[in-house]
């Protein structure tokens, strides 16, 4: 139980995917600029990485490792990904139109996100069991999700309010900001439960 | 085709990295010191340059319908390949650039680079497109980690020079990492602001 814990405060906090392995950075600044979508965004992440981490183990457990195909695992993984965005596009289309439109674009995208493949492969070199590799891609989702809410809210002001110098219009100064988030994060450091 | 007029491209005008803003977390995350840079960006390069050239090759082959997993697929190809050669050849790089390397797969530069060139010109063309933009992007690494490394851990080309003892070690932490790639592209900005 308290590896358990220790893991998921690890992944929301002290290792937060974005602040500390930069996994994910791209939708982290492509759609941070308003809350809601930032919101949306986070919940389709989480969701995908949760059952991106449950397909991997099973399929790197049951069969890969028997099969000694292990060198396979990149190509494996990120098919599996692929597929698994794709019926969730599907199913969210059928059963949830208004998710499904209000999260447009973004749910393809999330394939090419750099978290979901890291949290597969990181479940797999930690040497996880099955639970403790859900509760980490469930709690990595969720500390992407805080990640991008607090780093849109910042933007949302910033944009409203902040006087930057020409050349840092836009993209470094939010850079910048994110810089000054992720010391605001540094202090997690350091935090462990035994 | 001019190679010239291409290579200016990758490497400044359509930077993959500081104009066209994709592929930023191996650039942040692997700049922490030169060496680490110069080996993310040539593995990431030559994944692109074979890549480029297989799609290119298949691209009236490939249906559309299905383009975008194929594309993956041939990409994750070369990356388990550059994965495999950089742990049997050179450890010591495979080892500290860890898991960014089976990364590469979803590096944004290498399928946006398939999907709007690979996919549409011939051959040669796309070869060489592959190798400028892998240049600009290891050009943008190296940038980045001589600024972070001589800053951050007070030595320039992986720990071969020290330069002063006591680095302010907040710069190749992740924290430097946002912090130097926002002022790079600033003065990128600026720099083409004057050009114009």
């Amino acid at each position: 139980m308290t590896q358990v814990l220790s893991i998921a405060l690890g992944a929301i906090l002290i290792n937060n995917f974005i602040f500390s392995q930069f996994l994910g950075c791209c939708p982290f600044f492509g759609v941070s600029k308003k809350i809601d979508t930032a919101v949306g965004m986070g919940m389709a992440v989480t969701f995908v990485m949760g059952l991106a981490s449950i397909v991997t183990w099973l399929i790197q457990t049951f069969v890969l490792n028997p099969l000694g195909l292990g060198f396979m695992q990149t190509v494996a993984f990120i098919l599996v990904i692929a597929t698994l965005v794709q019926f969730v596009e599907m199913f969210l289309m059928k059963a949830m139109p208004s998710l499904y439109q209000a999260l447009g674009v973004f749910l393809p995208l999330i394939t090419t996100n750099c978290a979901v493949l890291g949290v597969a492969l990181q479940n797999i070199q930690n040497g996880y069991n099955f639970i403790e590799s859900v509760v980490y891609g469930v709690t990595g989702g969720l500390g992407f999700t805080l990640a991008i809410v607090l780093f849109a809210s910042i933007r949302e002001r910033l944009a409203a309010s902040a006087q930057t110098p020409k050349c840092f219009d836009g993209f470094p100064i939010a850079l910048i900001s994110a810089s000054l988030l992720c010391m605001a994060f540094l202090g997690f450091s350091g935090m462990k439960i035994w | 085709m001019n190679f010239g007029k291409q290579l200016k491209e990758g490497l400044v005008t359509n930077n993959p990295v500081l104009v066209q803003l994709i592929g930023m977390c191996p650039t942040m995350a692997t700049s922490t010191s030169l060496t680490n840079g110069i080996g993310m960006g040539l593995s990431a390069t030559a994944v692109l340059i074979c890549s480029n050239i297989v799609i290119s090759l298949l691209r009236k082959i490939i249906p559309n319908k299905v383009r975008i997993a194929a594309y993956i697929t041939i990409i994750a190809g070369f990356v388990t390949m550059v994965d495999l050669l950089l742990q049997a050849f050179i450890p010591s790089l495979s080892e500290s650039l860890g898991l960014f390397i089976p990364l590469i797969v979803v590096n944004c530069i290498i399928l946006g680079r398939a999907e709007s060139c690979a996919s549409k010109t011939p051959v040669l063309p796309s070869a060489v497109d592959g190798l400028c933009m892998g240049l600009g992007f290891t050009f943008t690494l190296c940038v980045l980690s001589i600024v972070r490394e001589l800053l951050g851990a007070g030595t320039i080309g992986g720990g071969l020079i020290t330069v002063f003892s006591q680095p302010a070690t907040i710069m190749i932490l992740p924290a430097g990492g946002f912090l130097t790639l926002g002022c790079v592209i600033a003065v990128m900005q600026k720099i083409l602001q004057k050009g114009e």
